[in-house]
């Protein structure tokens, strides 16, 4: 037998660490969801097909510094002292995923304010959001003739976020569900797939809708390659990696994970995006959401499941001495 | 140069929670936080038990991936003594440095930022030994300088069963526990 | 200025430490570090006030820092013989008490039903006036003796004199017979002398130490501790004698799950191979022991292998370490334990293990038992003590020639109406004893205090028992007040004082001051023949050649150490009867008792029942400091130690919330389940002193084994109330 008592209470860290909560997941699918639509504005333009994607890469263009700075307000939220944020900018850390991931996520901003610049076909504003025309001429004007380049720029600082919101989590050894080098493709690739799905939703053209269905069942599919890796990576790991495999596959996270993630997140909008692309009935409305549910699932589950993983303690590996 | 460490005899210790006691006042701890806890892990069949008793705290890591992942430069390993301390005055209250910590050994203080054990050095620099070390009333842990030549941390491991804790963790601790 | 240091800069800083607190604290940095680096309990501002600690009764030696006006630690002192620097967890989390915001803030006078727990708040003239109405009432009515005084702790000296003054000889602590009494009588009977506290085992020095029940590191005096550690670390071998696997176990040679209360049969055996194998100090035993020849005779019969069917050790165990002591002997202590009134018959056990102990011959041995250090503090002069006007109260209805402390259950039972009885107690003096948490049948406390015309009580916290009293008297905290010195023996004798390191925080007085005020009031003024306490303690110091100021600065003067063992010096001399040790006791036979040490059996619990056993935990005192916030971060509450056997039968799982009800009925408040295999089956296990519940404590978390003990055993020898003799069981 072995009986181990820990007599340490520390609030937020025993019985296992709760220090971050549903703002990070939420943090963490909107920086991967505005990832996503950076690149995909970026892969329509360097196709010269922006004209025939009007929600990919004009309205698109306008959400993503919405949603990015919605994903930061969730960040700030999870402070523990909210006015101290101003420090994450007083240096830059180059070993700390989380100090690149604070300068990324202002260093976007230009790209894709220039992005905006490059939508050409947003018309005047009325109403009430009159006042953006004068800023979005200016951006028009800088961004005059150089939208390969302001392309190319969004496609790389939009993986550079989209990388970044698994590495940021990859990089905690002491957390084996999180530690593994699959985390960035992994959340890249949902984050590309739950932009697609934004994009779904954001009333595309014709043909824009048919190609991001296509390019979504594509990404859905890798996604769901990763995950059997990094399934079978946790499986196969030391001791530590198989208990964090554990908590997916046989453990408190278990039932979430395949409901949520997987049949809700990826195989049924693989199915119904297979059906739209067969040109069988399916609600159009259906997989963006699905996609959208899972990619959020994804994050909590992940930022949850995380926390409870942990490196054994020598005696519990061997079992007593 | 000093590299600060310390040799815990889980032989001596009697888990009497001394230590931790004696921190909470001598470090003003928060309620509902510590900063150094016992852990009994007893093992085998009665009437052959094997127990071990093991006052625990953070762990000064050498390689510590608390101080990797700040995003601020609070976590910091100080230069000259090897201690892993906190500026307060730096800490966004981030708690990545909670989530790399493989032991667990950092807290939120209620002020707002990351705390932990400190080894005392206000005590170390003004040439006293921590509060937990001074109190613990089986000398159970000893504190020292394991770059001091002949040091007495070295003197205490000498033929003992040595280990530290999740080595696989890769952080280095400046931690022994004598078995 | 740079970060770095080398070595020998430090080395010259740690010379400077106070120097370099000092100048941190005013500002200056001169080493770079962070501003804020030097903070915690150092600095300029913080003033070190020695005293001494009273979370129990070691008494050892603290420093305690105030900054501000406010205490923020307390530490070891570091020449005080037993602290040496270091403090046992309760002693370091003292500060919980004094700052306990439940404390008693002012004086109470009952309002309602004695037990009701409703009182007023009245001036100290108020309450010390009634008081010394009553007690004046008392003695008119049915003589002083007819009022008792219960006491425990440091703080009662003065009110022991106060009541010694008015007359009474009614003055007990639950120290004796719900403690160390057997233990006392049996060392006495034995060695003619008493192993006293702190114990004067040289546990440090010993090669091999044997301990029964005494759970070391649970029990937590802070000497004793630390000098088990020091015995470990120098390869000392360890045998633990108990039903449940304690912390001490943990660290034995030999662990032996002993079946509860037959403790005595192995003492025998152990006796049996030690003499059947000649492995007895031969030369010790001719010398200094009388009826060895009866004691070889008596245990011829106690094999290892008959008493394995009794205790449930196995013979090859016993003879193993029996043969281990005759290896290690005399550096062989076989520690007498403290609280040992267990099951009735605790002198003998006792006393076998005093036999035990001759028969390694480490009395008066390096690594047994030393000779403390005798240091003579005279008293000032006093007038004599009132004469005894009636037979002693706890004597009444049974006498115990043998015992030499009064017995607190005795006084409580002397407060029932006897025929036979020549003084029905009619008023209870308590000062800083928790009854219900101390006496064994708390009923049996309730019910006595209703037949009382006075109760009053002393206390600092609103324990149970002052819910009880007629008129309550704050104390002020250990850390507020002088007491009287403590000279202590131990292996260097000591003197150590008790001073006030605050100001009373609250409407509250110390002891010296309401004695003395009580005095006047009683008219026995005379007994106090001092304005106030500092004149009093400079009093005693003078003859002693110690000036006052100069005491308060170092808190303790220790004198020079004399022989400690027979090897060097002390003059082998025993009190007893024979004027050697008594192996053979003829004084007990002609008692009526036993003359040597035989073993009886305590029965099994009954069907589904199992022998309720209780210890300490180490984080506190009794149930005195279960309301210490800061203690109390630690450990809030006890638990039930249960086989996991025994629970898997019981589907009782771990942490569940249950209750325990003994074979009367009684039933306690809920408690976790710790289903453990370091328990025997037969028994369970849990920490005295949870479970409170007085309205005014803030914890009331766990439950208490006080409210189990509704039967006990008497000791014929002593008096002494064996209470591991309660079976409980399960309320799932
Ligand atoms: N932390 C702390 N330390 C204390 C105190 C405190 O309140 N708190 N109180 C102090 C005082 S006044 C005293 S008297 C001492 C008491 O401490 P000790 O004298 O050391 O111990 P006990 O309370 O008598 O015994 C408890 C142990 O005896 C075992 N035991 C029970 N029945 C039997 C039996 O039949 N045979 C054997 N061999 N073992 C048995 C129990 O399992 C338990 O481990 O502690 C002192 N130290
Ligand atoms: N059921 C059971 N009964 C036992 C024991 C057991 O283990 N279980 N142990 C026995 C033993 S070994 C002993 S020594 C006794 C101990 O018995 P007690 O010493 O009576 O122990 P407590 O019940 O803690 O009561 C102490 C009381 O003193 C008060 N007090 C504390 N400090 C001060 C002070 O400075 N001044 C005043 N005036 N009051 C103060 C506390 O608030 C508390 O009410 O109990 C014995 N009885
Ligand atoms: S103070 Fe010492 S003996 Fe007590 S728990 Fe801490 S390390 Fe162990
Ligand atoms: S124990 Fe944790 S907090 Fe301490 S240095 Fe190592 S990683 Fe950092
Ligand atoms: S909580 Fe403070 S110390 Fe920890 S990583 Fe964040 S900024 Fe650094
Ligand atoms: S070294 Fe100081 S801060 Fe660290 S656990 Fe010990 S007392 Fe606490
Ligand atoms: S043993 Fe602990 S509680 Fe008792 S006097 Fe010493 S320090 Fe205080
Ligand atoms: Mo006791």
């Amino acid at each position: 037998m072995i009986e181990i008592t820990n007599f340490r209470n520390n609030h937020l860290i025993d019985p296992h660490l709760e220090i971050w909560e549903w703002p990070i997941a939420v943090y963490l699918f909107l920086g991967g969801l505005v990832a996503g639509l950076m690149i995909l504005n970026g892969v329509w333009r360097l196709m010269n097909k922006q004209t025939d994607a009007p929600a990919s890469t004009r309205m698109a263009p306008l959400w993503a510094p919405v949603l990015l700075s919605l994903g930061m307000f969730f960040l700030w939220i999870d402070l523990s002292y909210k006015t101290h944020v101003y420090r994450f900018y007083m240096t830059f850390q180059i070993a700390s995923p989380m100090s690149w991931g604070a300068w990324i996520l202002i260093l976007v901003y230009p790209a894709q304010l220039l992005a905006i610049g490059i939508a050409t076909e947003i018309k005047s504003f009325k109403g009430p959001f009159r006042f953006l025309n004068l800023p979005i001429a200016f951006l028009q004007a800088a961004a005059f003739g150089k939208e390969k380049l302001i392309a190319w720029l969004n496609i790389t600082m939009g993986a550079g976020l989209g990388i970044y919101t698994g590495i940021l989590l990859a990089a905690f050894a002491a957390r084996p569900l999180w530690n593994t080098a699959l985390l960035g493709p992994l959340f890249l690739i949902s984050g590309l797939s739950t932009a697609a799905a934004w994009n779904l939703l954001s009333k595309p053209a014709h043909d824009e809708e048919k190609t991001l269905v296509r390019w979504d069942l594509a990404l859905i599919a890798i996604e769901l390659m990763l995950i059997t890796v990094f399934l079978i990576g946790l499986a196969t790991g030391p001791q530590g990696h198989q208990d964090a495999g554990e908590l997916l596959l046989g453990g408190s996270f278990t039932a979430t994970f395949w409901v949520f993630v997987v049949i809700v997140g990826l195989l049924l909008p693989f199915w119904l995006e297979l059906r739209e692309v067969t040109g069988r009935f399916a609600p159009k409305w259906a997989a963006p959401v699905f996609v959208l549910v899972g990619g959020l699932a994804l994050r909590l589950i992940m930022v949850y499941a995380g926390q409870v993983s942990h490196i054994p303690d020598v005696e519990m590996l061997s079992g007593g001495f | 140069m000093a590299r600060y460490g310390m040799v815990i005899d889980t032989k001596r210790c009697v888990g009497c929670h001394s230590c931790v006691i004696s921190c909470f006042l001598e470090n003003e701890v928060p309620e509902g936080y510590t900063r150094d806890w016992i852990v009994e892990v007893v093992s085998g069949k009665s009437p052959d038990f094997r127990m071990e008793l093991r006052s625990e705290r953070c762990n000064h890591c050498d390689d510590p991936p608390c101080v990797f992942v700040c995003p601020c430069g609070a976590s910091y390993k100080e230069e000259g003594t090897g201690i892993v301390l906190v500026h307060k005055d730096k800490c966004s209250g981030c708690k990545a440095c909670l989530a790399a910590c493989p032991y667990n050994a950092r807290f939120i203080n209620p002020k707002g930022y990351a705390d932990k054990c400190t080894f005392c050095d206000h005590r170390v620099k003004a040439g006293l030994k921590p509060g937990c070390a001074s109190t613990c009333p089986t000398k159970a842990i000893n504190f020292g300088d394991f770059d001091e030549p002949g040091s007495e941390l070295h003197r205490l491991m000498e033929g003992r069963v040595v280990k530290t804790l999740k080595p696989d963790a890769g952080t280095k601790p400046q931690i022994y526990f004598l078995l | 200025m740079s970060n770095h240091f080398n070595r020998r800069q430090f080395i010259k800083i740690a010379g400077m430490g106070s120097a370099a607190a000092g100048l941190a604290a005013s500002g200056m940095n001169p080493w770079g570090w962070p501003a804020n680096a030097l903070a915690g309990s150092l600095g300029s501002d913080v003033q070190v006030i020695p005293t001494f600690c009273e979370l129990c009764f070691w008494k050892c030696g603290i420093n305690a820092k105030v900054r501000d006006g406010k205490i923020i630690k307390l530490e070891g002192h570091p020449k005080h013989p037993l602290s040496n620097g270091r403090l046992c967890p309760r002693g370091n989390g003292g500060t919980g008490l004094t700052y306990d915001p439940d404390r008693l803030k002012k004086p109470l006078m009952r309002v309602q039903k004695r037990g009701e727990d409703v009182f007023r708040e009245v001036s100290w003239e108020d309450a010390l006036d009634f008081t010394a109405e009553k007690m004046l009432d008392i003695k008119a009515k049915h003589t002083a003796d007819c009022l008792a005084l219960f006491n425990h702790g440091y703080g009662a000296t003065f009110i022991k004199t106060l009541l010694m003054a008015y007359g009474t000889h009614s003055i007990a602590a639950p120290s004796y017979a719900q403690c160390r009494g057997p233990r006392e009588v049996g060392f006495e009977l034995t060695f003619g002398e008493e192993v006293l506290s702190p114990e004067r085992t040289d546990i440090k020095n010993s090669r091999m130490l044997v301990l029964i029940g005494s759970h070391l590191g649970e029990n937590m005096h802070n000497t004793q501790v630390q000098e088990f550690a020091d015995a470990m670390a120098n390869g000392a071998k360890l045998v633990v004698v108990d039903p449940r696997h304690s912390v001490a176990a943990g660290k034995a040679d030999w662990y032996l799950p002993i079946k509860p209360g037959t403790d005595i049969a192995l003492l025998l055996a152990w006796m049996n191979v030690l003499i059947s194998e000649e492995l007895y100090d031969k030369e010790y035993v001719e010398q200094h022991t009388y009826g060895f020849e009866q004691l070889k005779q008596h245990v011829k019969s106690y094999t290892p292998e008959k008493v394995w069917k009794i205790t449930g050790i196995r013979p090859a165990l016993i003879r193993a370490t029996a043969r281990e002591m005759g290896h290690q002997k005399p550096a062989v202590l076989i520690h007498p334990g403290r609280h040992v009134t267990w099951y009735g018959d605790d002198t003998q056990r006792s006393r076998a293990i005093a036999i035990l102990n001759a028969l390694v011959g480490s009395w008066g041995r390096k690594g047994g038992f030393f000779y403390p250090g005798e240091l003579d503090v005279p008293m000032p002069e006093l007038p004599k003590f009132p004469p005894m006007t009636k037979k002693r109260a706890d004597l009444q209805l049974k006498d115990y020639p043998l015992a030499f402390s009064t017995l607190a259950s005795g006084l409580c039972d002397a407060t029932f109406p006897a025929p036979q009885a020549e003084c029905q107690l009619k008023g209870w003096f308590v000062y800083g004893t928790n009854l219900f948490f101390s006496l064994p049948k708390p009923e049996q406390t309730r019910e006595a205090l209703q037949h009382l015309e006075f109760v009053a009580v002393s206390d600092v916290l609103p324990m149970e028992i002052v819910g009880w009293a007629d008129v309550v008297l704050p104390d002020a905290t250990y850390l507020e007040r002088y007491d009287d010195l403590h000279v202590g023996h131990y292996r260097d004798p000591f003197i150590a004082l008790r001073q006030p390191v605050i100001e009373p925080l609250y409407d509250t007085r110390p002891p010296w001051w309401v004695s003395k005020e009580l005095a006047k009031r009683l008219d026995v003024a005379d007994y106090f023949p001092w304005d106030n306490i500092e004149d009093y303690l400079q009093q005693r110091l003078t003859p002693m050649g110690i000036k006052l100021s100069d005491l308060k600065k170092d808190g303790v003067k220790v004198f020079p150490r004399q022989a400690l063992y027979f090897e060097d010096g002390v003059q082998p001399e025993f009190y007893t009867d024979s004027g050697k040790i008594e192996l053979y006791s003829a004084k007990l036979a002609s008692y009526g008792h036993d003359p040597i040490p035989v073993f009886t059996d305590h029965g099994d619990p009954p069907e589904g029942y199992f022998r309720l056993l209780f210890g300490r935990a180490p984080v506190h005192t009794f149930g005195r400091t279960t309301n210490n916030r800061v203690l109390n971060r630690v450990i809030d509450t006890n638990h039930v130690w249960i086989n996991r056997r025994i629970a898997e039968q019981w589907g009782i799982k771990n942490g569940q919330m249950i209750r325990l009800q003994n074979q009367d009925g009684a039933i306690t408040n809920e408690i976790a389940a710790k289903v453990t295999e370091r328990i025997r089956h037969d028994c369970v296990y849990m920490t005295h002193g949870f479970g409170h519940k007085a309205k005014g404590l803030t914890n009331k978390k766990g439950a208490s084994d006080s409210d189990l003990i509704t039967r006990y055993n008497t000791d014929p020898i002593m008096g002494g109330t064996g209470m591991n003799v309660n079976f409980v069981t399960f309320v799932v």
